[in-house]
């Protein structure tokens, strides 16, 4: 005998129950996590060692890499003094909550204030899996081009904070900073934003201390 | 984008729900999926016949139903289909919108056959 059964499940759903248990782990520890995404070569590994930097001891960081292969931003990482965890996503085009949970089992989180997950390199698969972070991060770069929201508005809408790294470039590349900033604002009205340069520092304090008030901000656990 | 993953998610959803209906054969599965998921329904068959060999829905149907992206205007309250390299409202040209559909992903439902 045919039956049709209804179901209307999110076809994302596991991902989604692993991520909610993350992000309990990670209230409960009082570790504020970024899942920090971006096209390959934005310049997501620099924005952490300069924001280590930036933050002058403000906060004790760590770092989870997500990458295809190899352990080159961790080491990056480890060589800044910051706890760091690789994930080889084995060709992946993105992280999972699934992933993250094996990585904070091998973090130190009583001794992290702000976990920086830096995602695999890519505009699209990203934004569709919820890691357990409390805010996801988009690094978006000059040279990259103006057109980027209109062309990944599923990224673009899906953060809750935006960086433009390399401003430093400006006067070398075509970029209509009001075009790219109209199609931000219609995607993500009102989304904070932070030009700025890895290289040249500039910005680089405005991104800090937003970062250490959204971290104070939802702290759970008492300073020690 | 990552159609693998998605394919083995409708497969696990379908045979969670089967089992639980002491399903014998799914016969048809329909998924729902926005114009802004990024998947592409070729693909998903493509993973579809590999992963879901020697399973009870082995032979089931894909139907999917594709969802146009749909937007309402913050400011003059006009429904329009949200154009892929536009983000204007047709009547009041403001650029401040809520996108209304387009994002789905679920799996509907299924059809098997039950003893």
């Amino acid at each position: 005998m045919k039956q049709t059964i209804p179901i209307v499940e999110n076809i994302l759903s596991a991902n989604d129950k692993v991520a909610a248990e993350n992000r309990a782990r990670l209230e409960a520890a009082g570790v504020f996590a970024v899942n920090l995404m971006a096209s390959p070569g934005a310049g997501k590994t620099s924005l952490i060692l300069a924001t280590l930097a930036a933050l002058e001891g403000r906060l004790r960081l760590g770092v989870i890499e997500g990458d295809l292969a190899g352990s080159i931003d961790a080491d990056k990482a480890a060589a800044a003094g910051i706890p760091a965890v690789q994930i080889n996503t084995g060709g992946e085009c993105h992280l999972d909550a699934v992933m993250v949970r094996g990585a904070l089992d091998s973090l130190p989180l009583d001794r992290i204030d702000l976990l920086i997950v830096e995602n695999v390199g890519n505009l699209v698969c990203p934004a569709a899996f919820a890691l357990g972070t409390r805010i996801n991060l988009l690094t978006a770069s000059i040279p990259e081009g103006d057109d980027k929201p209109y062309k990944y508005p599923g990224m673009y809408r899906g953060v809750q904070a935006l960086v433009i790294n390399k401003i430093d470039l400006l006067p070398y590349v075509p970029f209509n900073m009001d075009y790219f900033r109209r199609g931000v604002e219609a995607l993500n009205p009102g989304v904070v934003t932070f030009p700025l340069s890895c290289r040249t520092g500039e910005g680089l304090p405005a991104f800090a201390d937003w970062i250490v008030a959204q971290v104070q901000h939802g702290r759970h656990k008492n300073p020690d | 984008m990552h159609e693998m993953v998605v394919t083995e998610s409708i497969l696990r959803i379908t045979l969670d729900h089967a089992a639980r209906a002491k399903a014998v054969r799914v016969c048809a599965i329909s998924i729902k999926l926005g114009q802004l998921s990024s998947l592409v329904d070729d693909s998903i068959r493509f993973y579809w016949e590999l992963i879901a060999a020697d399973t009870i829905a082995e032979k089931a149907e894909l139907r999917f139903e594709r969802v146009p992206a749909r937007a309402l205007c913050l400011d003059c309250a006009a429904e329009f289909a949200l154009a892929k390299d536009s983000f204007t409202c047709p009547s009041c040209k403001s650029e401040r919108f809520k996108i209304t559909a387009g994002e789905e992903m679920t799996v509907e439902s299924i059809e098997v056959e039950a003893p």
